[in-house]
Formats: structure tokens, C-alpha cells, sequence
């Protein structure tokens, strides 16, 4: 009944223009509360960082800079949550995964610090590494058809505790210089790294939801297996492969922050950083039980989920008590776009209208 | 089609499905469990010898066992909340905080904690069941929030010294006719603290209403179907919001109990026991689809959990990877296992 | 409120986004009388008896029921059993994780604890009383679809109900299984019970049916004693005009002029569907079909062919040289399209748009790294909806608020999109309205004509006779029979289907 309600008389376009606009405007509402309370939020200065290279600092880089790893891991949340109706919540524990390789290929047990392979080398490997746990998820998703969240529950429990055993706990640091530009800043670059690496890895998407099918296939699998079976398709290959996609994603974000710090903390690095990719998916108004997508979207609110976490440590908000706010605003949101209070909402739109029109 | 495949050999799977998905389930779990203790008895010996080594994992799971309950009963209607660590966290504190700094009563502290449950139950089930928002979604919202209050009310931990509550605290109740002989020759008893009895009252309690009343069917019906169960006059609304508020309710005893067990307040206390408590219930046999699923198999299923960490340190493997490493891979044979046997059946 | 009547609508309203579903509908039923109502596809008549049992809520109307003063109030299927209306729906609504007996009786009665004993006695009481193969304590998941329909049923008839509504529950039914639930109605009626009864069959309208209401476009048509209503008349209410004769349409259509070559044949064709190896064959611009029982394995040839199940043994020739198909990738590469019985599970994928529905084998075929411009996409689209004439909103319309019928166009739109040699249709005409039916059957003629080969496949046997020039006849999984030319009779068909001549 629900169903009929919300496809009849709405069209496709109408649909995604609803879709972008969830995020649009809690970006809007967001920016136009910093306004009001304090100007000063949108200031960027420039200077010069530690070692001394140009650089933008401001409430607005520091977005751009935090947002673009959750932006990153929300392409690939979005396909695998399209294609599998339900979310990888291993996403963190595979970020220490892939930043211990790294660190592993880079500096291995015992090092001074000093590279002992190129850092292209360390992160292929973590690439592999991060694939692999993708490949493990998606065969326990598509080839044994346990529910996303589950399958993925034994990487989320595992992976620290992986990670630490790759370096055997030690916590190798690189010293060379270049490593750091991955999370920090290119020198003469004033613009944070990973704002670019994240562009790359959109247009990369973008390119690819262009000029393959991966869109339709997913969606199609999404929302009914065993017809796009029967047309040709090999859901359980589309499901695995979302799975193995998410997995480079990861990857990346594990270059960047392992890059940031130029060393690894195995139980905190990438905290619940699964929570903001799935928060980035639902913000940009995709169904998390599946179907159709807007990648746009999902990538458009994770830097809302960014914009909103440095709007509250402007207000002095502790890092410690941050969720709690996260929580009231996401809960907000979900309420505002349920169907079932758009309805009402609606409805009493309508009673208002014909009240002004009987008097 | 398969639907006239299914009409031919209708009449056998007749004779041949003769148990439920849910037995099924419950008798795999039961088996697993008691082969591991038994052998870990038999070719460890050590403490398994003891019945105190298994009192123990009583005790220190009781606040998981009563969690993992009020999971399982989200699980079968279909849903999902993770906000249970949180509110474990959030109870822990605010009673910690009221007792020691505020110089509370234990029975109150206990209503603190109840209303906390309920509080979180109420909103949640209202927001998943009458708003029909994702359950994921509202409970980790629910999560965050939970973790967020516990700094926010407090944010060092610290160990409270309420005397009452030191005394019920210490309370020991012994194990009548079981008992070894210690070191020095002493004879002595095993026993169980109160948080033991509490969560065997609700796990009875619990698996007598899944099983005969009208409430507990209806779990399994909104799990199964919810759109048959719509049909077939259960409400289905009412069903899931009470499974929800039970949660919470669970949730907030569960968080009194793991009080009165750590008898500190700690923001980081209970990380990562909504995850337990799902591997929990998963491993005791419930299906994250809903409909499938059994209290007892959930309380079996906290016991594997931990005795599997038991025998892993004590075999000599106790760097702290290795815990995690171990649930995870049983969580995984489990699945497969599930998993396969029901691809079987159908 | 008449003295006779035990339900009475008036003035019934309902709105969607979009659509009035239902405008100002009046439905009166009496104390033992088993009424049908009738109507097209999109007429009104599922949303009219979910209003009535509280899965919609109505915009406007009343509903009276015998022994209530006062317009009752139905706000959810709950509401509507304690009133005494139970619901046997087309699509199995029972809970496939519990068991036989609870899903019987789960959800009525007063009492909040359930007595597993006596459910199980009363159920298996039941169960043989009607003859229905199942016990209590199995779970309903393990029972055939048939089975469960039958479970369904038992669980409206054994309520103390009033008014008992049967949406379309024969589709699942063999015919046997039709006798015993028509016996059914027969003592409830007696017993006082007013029956609604919504179906497609109308031979089974006029079998057991005392009324005819009919609906067309959301609004009443008539009430009509049956009688009075001959079944051509009846046709002619549903659809709003005289139909043209459908006994026709064959010798409208040219048969195929060309040469005589086979595209498809199969030899010991076998699939892990449990079916006897079969042979097949078909020529270039013929249409033939498979005949058979519920359950004698008509679809899981058909699927065999399309490699839809596995396929365990046997090989298969297009156009004279063997291929290996063991995918429907496979098939569909050499030219097979196949229309799943199954619509709604198959068929469709609901959330996508007609565009991308129509595309979406043609595009499969073509290839992951070469999608169709969004341009190309539309052309083709709007290409074939205005061919088959499906009546959506746009383009970008979700097909799953299409009606049964245009759905299934599209989903025909579809395989015609990509140009198969063979076209394999099994039940394109079940659960669509009578119009949409003709259509589809002077299509497959015509694209016959054209040189397509098709296998029609439908349970109304005169739809058969109609399209087809051979006849595969199946029994118990197996070919036992095939007929063409001037045996393809009824009486002919029946007798080979029985195995009267063996």
C-alpha cells in the first residue's frame, strides 16, 4: 500500500531531485546556522604549516579534509548498499587492515623508520589486502546469502585485532617526508591532499557509473535477484564485486590516515568511521535496504556529516560528546524524511488549505 | 516452475521436515556447546575441571546474557538495535554518578536505571515501528547518543563506594552441592552473584513468553512476514514497538547488572557488546531475517562465546588479538553453517 | 440496511497520489449468497475489499454490517476479523517460519496464551476434514504453494465469520483442489455465510456464483443477478464495449510463408527441476505449446530450454548446430527470450523504470562496457510502449504502479528488444485483464507470421487452441503426447492430458 502511495504520480526525476535535496539542504540549514551564530566559521587563512609549506586553514578545509575519507568509503557504501540491501560495517577494522600493511611494506618489523620499499608498493598491497577482506565479505554475502551486516560483523570483530598481528603490535612510524603528503598537504599546495584524492576517486566513479553498466546491473540486483538473473545477469558476481569495490575504497582511506599520523594506533584509527559512510548513504536519501542509488548523494552528505562535526567542536563540543549531538541531528533527519510524517505533515498542509479557503 | 516442483515432492518433505528452522537451529547450538565443554574438560582439564571456572562465565556475563536477550527478541521481529552497549554505558554511569556523588539509595539508582531502558525502548520502538524508520539507523543513532550522554554526565571513570551498593555488590550466592577442594584443602563452595540470578529469571521468564503467549507468536509471525502478519490481524505496529521497548527495558537491567558486577562508571565501559550480543544471539540460532529464533539458544549461545575465549587463552594463545580473532572465526563457521543447513532444506 | 444483507458499502472513496481508485462505489451482499465481483485489471476491485479489510483506509463512505447500529469502523485487518470478515488473498499471506496449525490460528480468539495441544488437535481436525495433506506442527514453509493456499483458506472458513472474501485464490489450485473449495462455499453458504469472490476464471463465475457485481475504472457498473448476466454480456460490462470474437483472431493472421527449418531442438533435455528427459523441437514462424496439469512440468521444460534451472543432461541445437547453454546468458546469446511464469517475482524489477526495464536484456546482451546512451534508452522505449500500447505516466514511471497487464507488456517489450529467434512464453496471460489478453495473443500470432518461433504456454486451454498449431502434452514431468492440426480439440486435449487412451 505504502508502495503505491509513493510511486504513483511521482517520476523518476522527481524522485532524485527529492533525493539530492535531503542533503542540499541540511548542507543549507547547516551553513546558514554557522552564519547566523558566527560569521567567523566560513574565515580561511593562509599560512604556513611545520615544515613550512603554504597552506588554507579554516573550519572549511578542515571539511574538505575530513569529509573527503568518509566521501571515499560512501561510493562504495553506496554500491554495496544498492546492490546487497544491507551495509559493511567492517569498513573501520579494514582501514587498520590496510594502513598496517602499509606500514608493514613500508617500514616491516623492527624498522628505523626509513622506506624500505616505494610507497606505491605498500599501497598496492594494502589495495590487495583491503580487496581481499572485501572478496571474504562478498563471498559470505552473495555465495552464502548471510545478510550484509553479519557477514561483515566477523571483520568488524577480527580486523583490529588482524591489523595489530600483521606488525605483531609493534607500531612501526615512517619518517620519509613524502608520506606525509597522502593526509596532509602537497608542498605548495595550500589545499589538503585528500580533497583531491577524493575528486580523483569520484570522477573514477562517476567515469565508470558512466560508461559501464555497473549502475543499472547493481540496481537491478538490488531490487529483484532472481528477475535480473533471468535476465542474463550473475547476481551473486555483482554482489561480490560491490563488495571487492568497497574494499579499494578502503584502502584509500587507510593511505590517508595511516599518512596523517605517519604511524597507526590499531584500536582508534578510523573509529567508527563505518557509522559516518552509513550516515553519508542514508543522509543522501538512498534506501539502505537496497535498490536504486544516487552516488552524488551519498558523497554530498558525507561532508555534510563533516560540516556538522566541525560545526560542533566550534561550539566547544568534546570529541568524547560529539556522537550525542550527531545522534539528535540524525535522528532529526530520518524523522523529517520518513514517509510516514511527510504524510502527515501533508495531510495537515491540506487541512490548513482548505480551512483558509472555507473562511 | 518451482512452485510445481514443490507440489511433486510435497508429500515427502511432509515426512522429512519434520522439525522447525527454529529447533533445528536451537539443537545445533545446544550440541556445538556441550562437545566444546566437554572436550575442553577432557583435554584441558585445568580449570574446566572446576565448577567454579563455569560459574565464573556466569558471572561475568550475566549483564550480556540479559542483553543479548532483549536482542534476540528484536532479532525475531526482524529488527535490529545496537544502541544496547551504549545504554549499558549510560546506566553504569548515571547510577555511579547518582550514588556516589549524590549520595543515592540502591533502589533508587535501580528505577534510574530501569527508566533509562525504557526511555531508550520507547523512543526507538515509536521512531522503527509507527515511523517505520530503518531499526539500524534509529539504534545507531541511539548508540551514539547513548555514548555521547555517558561523557556528557561524566566523563573520567571512577569506582563507586556507596556502601550499600558495595554490599549488594559483594553479595555471593553459593551453589549448593558444588564446590572443590582449593589449595590449602579447603573446602569451597561455588558460587553465583545476584546479577546470575537475574538474568536465569529473565532468561526463563522471556523463553516462556516467546513460546505460549499470544504476544511472544506474534514476534515470530512479524518476523516471519510482516506483511502476512498485517493480514492475519496481528498488529503489527504494536508488536514491534513492544519488541523494541522490551530491548530497552532489557537493556537497562542488563546495564544495572554489569554495575553491579565492574561497580564503576566508565565511558568506555560495555565497547562493543551490542556486538556480542548480536554474535550472541547468532550463534544461539537466531536469524538476523527475524522469525527464526530461541532465548535458550541465545543463553547457550553467550556461553560458547566465552568458553571459546577461555580455551583460547588457556591454551597459551592470550595475546590480546587472539580473543577477537576466535569469536570472529566461530561467528563465521556458525553463519556458514546456518547458512548451508538451510539452503539444504529448501 | 436491508434485512437479508450482511454487508452493505455506500459511496466508497479512495484516492492514491495519482489515481482515484475507487469513486463512489456502492457493493451490497446478502446472508447466503455467494457474490462475485468482477472487473478488469486497475477497475477497483482489490482496493475496494482492502478497504474493506482495513489494509486502506477509505477517504469516504460507510460500511454497515448486520447486528451493527452504527457505520462500523475498519482501521486494520484486525478491526475487520473482529467483525466477522475473513480474507483468503491471491498471494499466500500466512507466515512461511511458523507452523501449519499457528498460522491457522494466530492472530484471533481472546485467549493471550496458546495451548500447543489443542491447537494442534483442532488444526489436524481441520486439516482432514477438508482434506488437505499437511500436519499442524510442520512448518507452512515446508508445504507447496497449493498447500498453503488450502491452509490459508481453512483458516477463513473454521472463523466464525459473517462475510468471507476470496481474492482470486483458485490461481494456485489444480482442479481437483477448485471442486473441493467450491464444496466449501456450498456449506457456507447454506450456513448463512456471504461470500465475496473476486476471480479471472468465468467459468467458475458462472459454476458457483449467485450475483455479479461489476466494476470498470473505480467506479459500479451494475449489480446483476446471474441469470440475467450471459457471459458474453458480462465481458461486454467489464471491458465497456462489445469484444470483438476472440475465436477469430487465428485466421486474421497469415501463418509464417518460408522455409521449414528448425531453430531450436533438444534431445533428452533434463534439469535439476525434476523432470523427465524431453525431447523438443520448433520451426521457423511456429507457435507451439505445452499443455498439462498444475505440476505436470510444462514450465520447468520451458525452463529447462532457457537454462533457467540447471541443466543436468541432454543437448540442444539451434538452427542445426549444437550449442551449449548452460546459463541464461547462454540462451538469451543465441537468440532465446523467455517470459517467467512468475511476474511479479521473475519479471518485473519494481523499482526501476519502465525505460530501464525494457532495456534491460537488450542491454545485458550488449554488454557490460557499452551502455545504451540515454538517448537510444528512451527511442527504445518509447518505441515499444507505443507498439504494445502500455499505458504508463512516462518513461521514468517505476513499473511496479504499472497494472498486471502493462507490466507484463513490458516485460514482452523487453525480449522483443532484443530480436530472439525464439520467444518462450509461459502463462503471459494469467492475472491480466481479458482485453490485454487478446492483444497478446494476436502478437505472438503476428510475430509467428513475421518468422518468430514461439512456445505459448497457458493454463486456459481454448487460449491454446487459439494460438497454437502443436501441442506438447505433459503428465507426471513427462511429454506424453502431441497434438497439431485437427486434434487440437478440447475433448482431444482433455483425454491425451487424463491419458484416456492409454
Amino acid at each position: 500500500m505504502a508502495d503505491k502511495k509513493k510511486t504513483m504520480g511521482s517520476g523518476v526525476t522527481a524522485i532524485f531531485r527529492k533525493q539530492i535535496f535531503i542533503p542540499i539542504a541540511a548542507l543549507l540549514l547547516l551553513a546558514v546556522f554557522n552564519l547566523i551564530m558566527d560569521p567567523s566559521f566560513f574565515e580561511i587563512s593562509f599560512g604556513y604549516n611545520s615544515a613550512g609549506h603554504p597552506v588554507l586553514t579554516g573550519n572549511l578545509m578542515t571539511i574538505l579534509d575530513y569529509g573527503s575519507e568518509v566521501a571515499i568509503l560512501a561510493i562504495g557504501m553506496t554500491l554495496v548498499t544498492a546492490a546487497s540491501g544491507g551495509q559493511d560495517i567492517s569498513v573501520g577494522a579494514v582501514v587498520a587492515i590496510a594502513g598496517s600493511v602499509i606500514l608493514r611494506v613500508l617500514v616491516g618489523l623492527g624498522g628505523d623508520g626509513t622506506l624500505q620499499a616505494p610507497i606505491i608498493v605498500g599501497f598496492l598491497a594494502a589495495c590487495g589486502a583491503a580487496m581481499l577482506c572485501g572478496a571474504f565479505n562478498g563471498v559470505l554475502v552473495a555465495v552464502f546469502k548471510i545478510q550484509p551486516m553479519v557477514a561483515t560483523l566477523i571483520l568488524y570483530t577480527a580486523g583490529r585485532s588482524i591489523a595489530a598481528w600483521i606488525n605483531n603490535n609493534e607500531l612501526p612510524s615512517v619518517t620519509d617526508e613524502t608520506f606525509t603528503y597522502f593526509g596532509g598537504f602537497i608542498p605548495g599546495i595550500p589545499v589538503p591532499t585528500p580533497f583531491f584524492i577524493a575528486v580523483v576517486c569520484i570522477v573514477i566513479a562517476l567515469l565508470v557509473l558512466k560508461f559501464t553498466n555497473l549502475g543499472l546491473y547493481t540496481q537491478a540486483v538490488g531490487i529483484n535477484a532472481e528477475s535480473s538473473r533471468l535476465n542474463g545477469l550473475n547476481p551473486t558476481f555483482i554482489k561480490w564485486l560491490t563488495f571487492v569495490i568497497l574494499g579499494l575504497c578502503v584502502a584509500v582511506v587507510g593511505l590517508i590516515k595511516t599518512s596523517r599520523l605517519s604511524t597507526i594506533n590499531y584500536s582508534v584509527i578510523a573509529k567508527d568511521i563505518e557509522m559516518d559512510a552509513i550516515l553519508a548513504v542514508a543522509l543522501g536519501g538512498n534506501v539502505l535496504s537496497g535498490g536504486k542509488f544516487n552516488i552524488m548523494a551519498s558523497i554530498l552528505g558525507a561532508y555534510v556529516i563533516q560540516f556538522l562535526t566541525t560545526t560542533l567542536y566550534k561550539f566547544q563540543v568534546s570529541s568524547d560528546a560529539l556522537p550525542a549531538y550527531k545522534a539528535v541531528v540524525v535522528i532529526v533527519l530520518v524523522v523529517i524524511s520518513a514517509p510516514a510524517v511527510k504524510e502527515k505533515i501533508a495531510a495537515w498542509g491540506k487541512k490548513v488549505k482548505a480551512q483558509k479557503g472555507d473562511a | 516452475m518451482k512452485k510445481e516442483k514443490k507440489a511433486a515432492d510435497g508429500a515427502l518433505t511432509a515426512k522429512k521436515g519434520k522439525l522447525t528452522d527454529t529447533s533445528l537451529l536451537l539443537i545445533i547450538t545446544v550440541a556445538v556447546f556441550f562437545v566444546m565443554y566437554i572436550g575442553a574438560m577432557v583435554f584441558l582439564q585445568k580449570g574446566f575441571l572446576k565448577p567454579q571456572t563455569f560459574f565464573n562465565i556466569l558471572n561475568a556475563n550475566a549483564a550480556l546474557i540479559i542483553t543479548a536477550c532483549g536482542m534476540s527478541l528484536v532479532m525475531i521481529t526482524g529488527g535490529i538495535d545496537i544502541s544496547v552497549g551504549g545504554v549499558v554505558a549510560l546506566v553504569s554511569m548515571c547510577c555511579a554518578v547518582y550514588l556516589d556523588f549524590m549520595g543515592g539509595n540502591v533502589f533508587v539508582s535501580i528505577i534510574i536505571a530501569l527508566a533509562i531502558g525504557l526511555a531508550f525502548g520507547a523512543v526507538q520502538g515509536f521512531l522503527v515501528a509507527y515511523l517505520d524508520i530503518q531499526p539500524f539507523i534509529v539504534s545507531l543513532a541511539g548508540m551514539f547518543f547513548a555514548r555521547g550522554m555517558t561523557t556528557i554526565v561524566h566523563t573520567a571513570p571512577f569506582n563507586v563506594e556507596n556502601e550499600a551498593f558495595v554490599a549488594l555488590k559483594g553479595t555471593r550466592i553459593t551453589v549448593p552441592g558444588m564446590g572443590t577442594v582449593n589449595k590449602l584443602g579447603k573446602y569451597v563452595n561455588a558460587y553465583v552473584e545476584i546479577g546470575v540470578i537475574v538474568a536465569l529469571l529473565i532468561v526463563v521468564l522471556l523463553f516462556c513468553m516467546l513460546r505460549w503467549t499470544r504476544a511472544g507468536r506474534n514476534f515470530y509471525a512479524v518476523g516471519g512476514n510482516r506483511q502476512s502478519a498485517l493480514m492475519l490481524g496481528i498488529n503489527v505496529k504494536k508488536t514491534r514497538f513492544f519488541a523494541h521497548l522490551l530491548c530497552g527495558i532489557l537493556a537497562g537491567i542488563g546495564g544495572y547488572v554489569y554495575f553491579l558486577h565492574v561497580g564503576s562508571g566508565s565511558a568506555s565501559h560495555a565497547s562493543g557488546m551490542e556486538m556480542n550480543a548480536i554474535a550472541s544471539s547468532i550463534i544461539g540460532g537466531t536469524l538476523l531475517t527475524g522469525g527464526v529464533g530461541n532465548i535458550f539458544g541465545t543463553f547457550v549461545g553467550v556461553l560458547s562465546l566465552s568458553t571459546i575465549q577461555n580455551i583460547v587463552s588457556s591454551i597459551g594463545l592470550d595475546q590480546a588479538w587472539w580473543t577477537g580473532i576466535t569469536v570472529a572465526a566461530m561467528l563465521c563457521i556458525f553463519l556458514v553453517i546456518q547458512s548451508v543447513l538451510l539452503a539444504r532444506k529448501k | 440496511m436491508n434485512e437479508h444483507s450482511v454487508l452493505e458499502m455506500k459511496n466508497i472513496h479512495k484516492s492514491f497520489p495519482g489515481v482515484r481508485a475507487l469513486q463512489g462505489v456502492d457493493f451490497h451482499l446478502c446472508e447466503g449468497e455467494i457474490h462475485a465481483l468482477m472487473g478488469e485489471n486497475g477497475a477497483g476491485k482489490s482496493t475496494l475489499i482492502k478497504v474493506l479489510t482495513g489494509v486502506y483506509e477509505k477517504d469516504e463512505g460507510e460500511i454497515y454490517l448486520k447486528g451493527h447500529e452504527k457505520p462500523v469502523v475498519i482501521r486494520a485487518p484486525h478491526d475487520a476479523q473482529n467483525l466477522g470478515i475473513s480474507t483468503v488473498y491471491q498471494e499466500i499471506t500466512l507466515c512461511p517460519n511458523l507452523t501449519v496449525a499457528e498460522n491457522m490460528y494466530i492472530g484471533r480468539g481472546k485467549s493471550k496464551l496458546t495451548n500447543w495441544k489443542k491447537m494442534n488437535e483442532d488444526a489436524d481436525r481441520i486439516l482432514e476434514n477438508l482434506g488437505i495433506p499437511a500436519r499442524a506442527s510442520q512448518q507452512l514453509s515446508d508445504c507447496s504453494i497449493a498447500i498453503q493456499q488450502m491452509v490459508a483458506i481453512a483458516r477463513a472458513v473454521d472463523m466464525d465469520c459473517k462475510v468471507l472474501i476470496l481474492d482470486e485464490p483458485t490461481s494456485s489450485l489444480d482442479e481437483s483442489e477448485v471442486e473441493k473449495l467450491f464444496g466449501l462455499m456450498r456449506d457456507l453458504k447454506a450456513r448463512g455465510v456471504g461470500i465475496i469472490f473476486v476471480t479471472h476464471f468465468l467459468d467458475q463465475v458462472y459454476e458457483v456464483c449467485d450475483k455479479i457485481t461489476v466494476l470498470r475504472d473505480g467506479r459500479l457498473v451494475g449489480e446483476y443477478v446471474i441469470e440475467d448476466l450471459p457471459r458474453v454480456k458480462l465481458v461486454a460490462k467489464m471491458l465497456g464495449k462489445e469484444m470483438d470474437d476472440m475465436a477469430d483472431i487465428k485466421s486474421e493472421a497469415k501463418p509464417y510463408e518460408g522455409e521449414d527449418e528448425y531453430v531450436i531442438q533438444a534431445e533428452g533435455l533434463q534439469s535439476d527441476a525434476g523432470i523427465k528427459p524431453f525431447n523438443f523441437y520448433i520451426k521457423k514462424g511456429e507457435v507451439n505449446g505445452f499443455t498439462g496439469l498444475l505440476g505436470s512440468g510444462r514450465s520447468e521444460c520451458v525452463r529447462a530450454l532457457f537454462s533457467a534451472d540447471k541443466v543436468i543432461a541432454g543437448t540442444v541445437k539451434k538452427n542445426g548446430k549444437p550449442v551449449k547453454i548452460a546459463k541464461p546468458l547462454d540462451a538469451m546469446k543465441n537468440g532465446i527470450a523467455y517470459l517467467p511464469e512468475d511476474r511479479k517475482n521473475d519479471g518485473i524489477v519494481g523499482d526501476l523504470s519502465v525505460r530501464d526495464n525494457i532495456i534491460l536484456a537488450a542491454q545485458v546482451l550488449r554488454g557490460f562496457f557499452r551502455p545504451f546512451s540515454k538517448a537510444e534508452a528512451n527511442k527504445f522505449a518509447e518505441e515499444y510502449i507505443k507498439l504494445l500500447e502500455i499505458k504508463t505516466a512516462s518513461v521514468d514511471t517505476p513499473i511496479k504502479s504499472l497494472s498486471g497487464g502493462n507490466q507484463q507488456k513490458v516485460i514482452l517489450a523487453r525480449w522483443l528488444l532484443t530480436h530472439p529467434d525464439y520467444l518462450i512464453l509461459d502463462e503471459p496471460t494469467r492475472g491480466i485483464d481479458i482485453g490485454t489478453k487478446v492483444e497478446i495473443q494476436k502478437l505472438v500470432l503476428k510475430l509467428a507470421s513475421e518468422g518468430m518461433s514461439v512456445t505459448f504456454i497457458s493454463s486456459e486451454t481454448d487460449e491454446m487452441i487459439r494460438t497454437c498449431s502443436r501441442l506438447i502434452v505433459m503428465r507426471d514431468r513427462k511429454v506424453v503426447g502431441e497434438l497439431s492440426a485437427e486434434e487440437l480439440n478440447q475433448a482431444k486435449i482433455m483425454e491425451t492430458i487424463a491419458g484416456g487412451d492409454m
